[in-house]
């Protein structure tokens, strides 16, 4: 919960954070055990790598990615412990790979051999599940469409969060290098970094042109990024792919310059940590790890109805364990005390029309909303401009009844993306 | 597994300005307290008694309704209240005590409930059942007879009814400066002009009304006041009267501006503003009615839903 002052009655904390009073990171040592999410269903896996009770090398390729499976790779040395399914967001089928972490054991050198070239291949195959997770599939496949613009993300889409702020500011060398492996690679001229407006002073060169976002969330969401900096409308439903643009964070481009210089795909992750009073740290933990651990390094007590968040305060995903590992794409875990958590109220809509004025995609939210809560998901979605949402959460961060609205856009597009596939499936 | 934390677990976002629904009622109420005790001055004793008696039967009213139909209790919320408040401010502080039970009954149950409670009542409850009552109860609404054991240190007759019935004139008693202190008849709560421009200034800073609706209905009364002015200044009041006057102010700040029955996109709500004065002034200078503005918010609030179809096309729309 965050109170309006008298003096700022509109959304003074709307704006994001800067680096510069964040510090730098806090390493984790490498825990005893990995937990490794893979979002596929364990039966679409054809072949692994390896069995439960095999050694492991760091850097060791544990899933070869193909269209179903995404690449997998073991971020440090020790024995693989399981392979488990378990049940992600919305009912996503996902495959865990628990591992036993040794600092001291040995390392993969397959990737070192094959990195004196860059090609695409080497670059999906060894580097797709880099902190970062860059987004690889969007290049060389045909039926998607070329994309002409290369998008280095040097900001962060939440408030608070600075990850990619920071490696952007201080790991230069890095960009830069991974600025022209990817050039080399994807064949794409256009590479583009962006930077907050009031930090745009002070970048050394990185071999490509910067431009600037404003600091006041949403700007820095992809949609908002591609309509404000570059003018191109991305059509509601689709995404940035669909009008030519893949977006890098500024963490895997680094990871993937770092990668070509070592020799090895890096395995720590950088992230921002938000405690309990709102105050910001910069983490560095090996992928993997479990958020217990890094809790535990930084003093920081979880209790019962206390919140873990994975994420910034307004897009991010609540998880119910402090186990939950750190993934390619958590760029920060925000930790809530239960008494700060808001709560939503089950009152209807009052017309107040908070939402409507905050809307960055102007979409009708006060009528929308009628008809979410009605499940009248195909009347939003034809009439009220349900997919024109871009997910930045304000609509529910100022209503006045405290409705959820933010999770009912995620439900109907949930639900109507279901109703699409079985009637695929049934005709 | 034994030692697992109990999370919460929720969507997406994690924060919240703060904003609520009962911080909004309680807010409109605090402002409405101001012009609310100017009535209290002026009129003693009895106008406390039919602003009390009509919160607390609005409340009662919202309660039983809730009893009755099993709902969930929110008079917390303070919307009964501040309807309530809002239909006594309307009354002349001579009413008798079974005109604000019937009325805050059909403000809370026809007005409000019966269309499905808080955010679905088309009209606004306080200005439905006060037009109820003007058209049940006629003589009950005659400001110069309610108010006739009264001596105020002032022209005591309706400003609006002086103006209809004896034309411009007739209102040189009415020096602007007194009507904008508070130095008429009227509602209980109406008639002090310059602590609604306080109260609803306060609201507009606050965000709790907006004030696009505000000020086009002000601008609305003005133009067309003007125009009627020139046209035959000895028949038609000028601007500035009518803005002093009646519940003009009162409409403009608490009542227009009711969340539910108003349009919240940005050219709606200029012509439901804008037109809700032009209505106001026609019906004043041409119609039956004395004052106008509570008819000309129920035809507004009736064509709102039409209104706020004019809406800016959504980024990204494909069409």
């Amino acid at each position: 919960m965050t109170k309006r002052s008298i003096f700022h009655p509109a959304g003074h904390r709307l704006v994001y954070a800067s680096a510069n009073r964040y510090g730098d990171p806090v390493k984790i040592p490498l825990p005893a055990t990995l937990t490794l999410y893979a979002e596929c269903a364990s039966g679409d896996i054809r072949a692994l790598a390896a069995k439960p009770g095999d050694a492991l090398t760091a850097g060791q390729l544990l899933l070869a990615p193909d269209e179903n499976v995404p690449a997998l790779v073991a971020p440090a040395a020790g024995k693989l412990l399981a392979v488990e399914d378990f049940a992600g967001d919305f009912g996503r089928s996902c495959t865990a790979f628990r591992m036993a972490a040794d600092a001291e054991g040995p390392q993969d050198d397959t990737f070192a051999r094959r990195a004196e070239k860059p090609s695409l291949e080497v670059l999906k195959r060894f580097l797709s599940g880099i902190p970062g997770a860059p987004p690889l599939d969007l290049f060389g496949d045909a039926a998607r469409g070329r994309i002409d613009t290369l998008v280095v993300c040097g900001v962060d889409s939440d408030l608070l969060v600075v990850t990619n702020q920071y490696v952007m500011a201080n790991r230069a060398a890095d960009i830069k290098r991974g600025v022209e492996i990817l050039r080399q690679a994807t064949g794409v001229d256009q590479i583009v970094g962006v930077v907050l407006r009031d930090r745009i002073q002070g970048f050394g060169h990185l071999g490509m042109e910067l431009r600037a976002v404003e600091p006041r969330h949403p700007a820095a969401m992809p949609a908002k990024i591609m309509h404000d900096v570059f003018g191109r409308t991305v059509p509601a439903g689709s995404e940035c792919r669909d009008v030519g643009a893949a977006f890098f964070k500024a963490e895997a481009v680094a990871a993937i310059g770092r990668a070509f210089d070592s020799g090895r795909p890096p395995a720590s992750k950088l992230m921002t940590l938000i405690d309990k009073r709102g105050r910001g740290c910069l983490v560095e933990a090996v992928l993997g790890t479990p958020l217990k651990v890094i809790f535990e390094a930084l003093d920081i007590e979880i209790h019962d109805r206390d919140r873990i968040i994975i994420g910034g305060p307004m897009t991010g995903s609540a998880v119910y364990s402090e186990d939950f590992p750190v993934q390619t794409d958590t760029d920060a875990v925000m930790v809530q005390d239960g008494a700060d958590v808001p709560l939503y109220s089950s009152y209807p809509c009052i017309n107040c029309g908070e939402c409507v004025r905050i809307c960055p995609a102007r979409i009708p939210v006060n009528m929308l909303v009628r008809f979410l809560e009605a499940a009248q998901y195909e009347t939003a979605a034809a009439e009220y401009d349900l997919y024109a949402c871009m997910e930045c959460g304000l609509c529910s961060y100022v209503c006045t009844a405290r409705i959820p609205i933010f999770q009912y856009i995620r439900l109907a597009k949930h639900e109507l993306e279901h109703m699409q596939s079985l009637e695929a499936a049934h005709g | 597994m034994a030692e697992q934390k109990k999370l919460i677990v929720s969507h997406a976002p994690f924060w919240h300005d703060g904003s609520s629904i009962h911080e909004r009622s309680y807010h409109i109420m605090g402002a409405a307290l101001l012009p609310a005790l100017a009535g209290f001055v002026l009129y003693g004793m009895p106008a406390v008694g039919v602003m009390s008696l009509s919160i607390s039967f609005a409340i009662f009213w919202e309660f039983a309704f809730t009893a009755v139909t099993k709902r969930p209790l929110t008079i917390a919320d303070g919307n009964a209240a501040l309807i309530g408040m809002l239909f006594g401010m309307l009354l002349p502080a001579a009413t008798p005590w079974w005109a604000v039970v019937t009325g805050t009954f059909i403000a809370v149950i026809i007005g409000k409930q019966i269309f499905g409670g808080i955010g679905s009542n088309a009209f606004n409850p306080a200005v439905l059942a006060v037009a109820i009552l003007m058209v049940a109860w006629k003589e009950r609404f005659n400001f110069d007879a309610a108010y006739v054991n009264y001596s105020f240190g002032f022209a005591a007759q309706y400003p609006l009814g002086v103006l209809k019935h004896f034309g411009v004139p007739a209102t040189r008693i009415f020096h602007l400066g007194d009507l904008f202190f508070g130095r008429q008849t009227g509602g209980l709560g109406t008639g002090c002009g310059a602590a609604l421009v306080a109260a609803g200034a306060y609201l507009i800073y606050r965000g709790f009304i907006r004030w696009e609706i505000s000020l086009s209905f002000l601008a609305g009364i003005f133009l067309t006041a003007q125009i009627f002015n020139l046209a035959d200044p000895v028949r038609f009041g000028g601007p500035f009267f009518h803005l002093l006057t009646g519940y003009t102010l009162f409409a403009a700040f608490f009542l227009l501006t009711e969340d539910s029955s108003s349009p919240v996109n940005l050219i709606p709500m200029l012509i439901y503003g804008f037109c809700g004065g032009v209505l106001t002034i026609l019906i004043r200078n041409i119609g039956a009615h004395i004052d106008g503005s509570l008819y000309a918010v129920l035809a507004m609030n009736m064509v709102n839903p039409l209104l706020d179809k004019i809406r800016p096309k959504a980024i990204g729309k494909v069409l």
